[in-house]
């Protein structure tokens, strides 16, 4: 069993929870042309290391963040959005 | 030629035939440069050297040939696709591999058996439905079967009607086939080095030089070679070796995993999929059960397994095929799928001028190999796309024509 460590939960089974994508910052789509928003809708980094990504605890529909080694599968640390420094990001999840 | 026989038997000495390029040195310059070893690099390499002349090629790899998802996929053939553009390409690709052991002189051991897709829901029969209807009307043989017709194609089948999910019907796909998946990768590499193709394993590509748009060499662990254009054909590597020539894709990676049981005698012959319990499984000319799914649920660049995903096909494939409770599990292993948005490969030109792509093959690169080795060494000969792959170009994505291929997977809906 691997174990994922819900910011809001506690420890829990990787099973419980829904991988939500990479994080990305979102452009402003008043801002961006088309070219621009579909790289940011579909061409993401899928980088072999580690990268921050979003999780969801499906059972109580907690949205947070992972920092992740997509080699190795180790969870690095976990932690809710609003630790996000993007200030836009922060923002919207505020 | 029994006379050859006798004279080959009494001969002292045996000298070992090489099939491919024995160890030698990396050339200054080749005409094309193929960076991955597997069935499509060597399959573009053969048609290049074959049809067109072309034979100055080094297909490099980082590991050794036909050692990444060439050897990890579970050998399904089929063109039962949804979209048009996708059941036109696939049913190319299975007109290729059924001469192919005649086209090589090497046997890659294709057996016609047959496919059936098992439907759980009223929804999956509508779907069903829609697949046979696209189908038959591009020349693929696929039918909606009843459950009578079910019993009879696969005896071996639990089709009670107290399990979890009892099957209702099932779309059969009478030209599903399976192929020695080592072999398609060997003839094709076999053919290739006979008619001057270097190939050079234990060779990992390091960065792309590219100069006002076009890629000038390749440096490699072993090495810089100049090169006239490249080929990408690297399967889970494709967004790393992308990045070397600075372009990005839309692809994901994530580990498919299957695994092998304890051989028997033969009693399975046509391939057997559920999409609905994210299984599928044939069995092996060796007797091997082959069983596979669907892809994990989140993406990593390690073809590690887990006891999870066993669990859950070992769960799958009790409720249809119940005997197999006391079978043992032989082999484990996982691939690297490069997952795209709308589970179609992306082919065919790149940002870079001289630059080819082959990638975003997914679960569906192995039956593909064929038709992809012809289209994509027709494209690096005479520099036009192939009406064939033109629909499977990257620049889909950037203008909203994606290819959204339900059928894509054998335990996809």
């Amino acid at each position: 069993m691997k174990v994922l460590n819900c910011p809001l939960n506690g420890p829990r089974n990787i099973n419980e929870f829904t991988y939500g994508g990479e994080y990305h910052p979102m452009p402003d789509d008043w801002l961006v042309d088309s070219r621009e928003w579909v790289e940011y809708v579909f061409f993401h980094d899928n980088a072999a290391g580690v990268v921050i990504e979003w999780w969801c605890h499906t059972a109580t529909s907690y949205w947070f963040l992972a920092e992740r080694n997509t080699i190795t599968d180790e969870i690095v640390r976990t932690f809710p959005a609003s630790e996000l420094s993007h200030s836009a990001d922060k923002d919207l999840v505020s | 030629m029994p006379f050859g026989l006798v004279k080959f038997g009494l001969r002292k000495k045996y000298p070992a035939r090489h099939q491919f390029t024995p160890a030698c040195d990396l050339k200054k310059h080749y005409d094309v440069v193929i960076i991955g070893a597997g069935g499509h690099g060597t399959a573009i390499a053969y048609n290049l050297a074959k049809y067109h002349g072309i034979k100055n090629i080094a297909v490099l790899d980082k590991g050794y040939l036909g050692g990444g998802n060439t050897a990890r996929n579970t050998a399904v053939i089929r063109s039962n696709y949804l979209t048009s553009e996708g059941v036109t390409f696939y049913r190319e690709s299975v007109k290729l591999f059924k001469n192919l052991s005649n086209e090589f002189g090497y046997n890659v051991m294709y057996e016609n058996r047959g496919q059936l897709t098992l439907a759980h829901s009223d929804a999956a029969i509508r779907s069903f439905r829609w697949r046979a209807e696209v189908n038959q009307h591009l020349g693929v043989r696929s039918e909606l079967v009843d459950r009578k017709t079910i019993g009879q194609l696969v005896p071996n089948l639990c089709l009670s009607e107290d399990s979890r999910f009892p099957i209702l019907g099932g779309l059969w796909h009478a030209d599903g086939a399976t192929a020695r998946h080592d072999a398609v990768a060997w003839g094709y590499a076999k053919g290739a080095c006979q008619r001057g193709v270097e190939l050079h394993q234990l060779t990992a590509v390091q960065g792309i030089e590219t100069v006002g748009g076009r890629v000038r060499a390749v440096t490699t662990n072993r090495g810089r070679i100049e090169c006239g254009c490249v080929v990408q054909a690297v399967a889970g590597a494709s967004t790393v070796v992308a990045n070397m020539a600075g372009i990005k894709l839309p692809i994901h990676c994530y580990p498919l995993q299957a695994m092998v049981t304890q051989p028997y005698k033969p009693i399975l012959n046509p391939h057997v999929s559920s999409p609905h319990l994210h299984v599928y499984l044939h069995q092996t000319s060796r007797g091997e059960f082959v069983i596979g799914g669907g892809s994990d649920p989140y993406p990593l660049y390690n073809t590690r397994a887990t006891l999870d995903q066993k669990e859950t096909l070992s769960a799958a494939v009790l409720e249809l095929f119940p005997f197999l409770a006391q079978a043992r599990i032989l082999r484990q292993w996982a691939g690297t799928t490069d997952m795209t948005p709308d589970y179609s490969p992306i082919m065919g030109l790149s940002p870079v001028e001289n630059y080819y792509l082959d990638a975003g093959w997914g679960t569906w690169g192995f039956k593909a190999t064929p038709i992809c080795g012809q289209t994509m060494a027709d494209l690096v000969a005479s520099k036009r796309v192939p009406d064939l792959i033109k629909p499977f170009a990257l620049e889909r994505f950037y203008r909203n024509q994606q290819i959204n291929e339900a059928g894509a997977t054998a335990a996809s809906l």
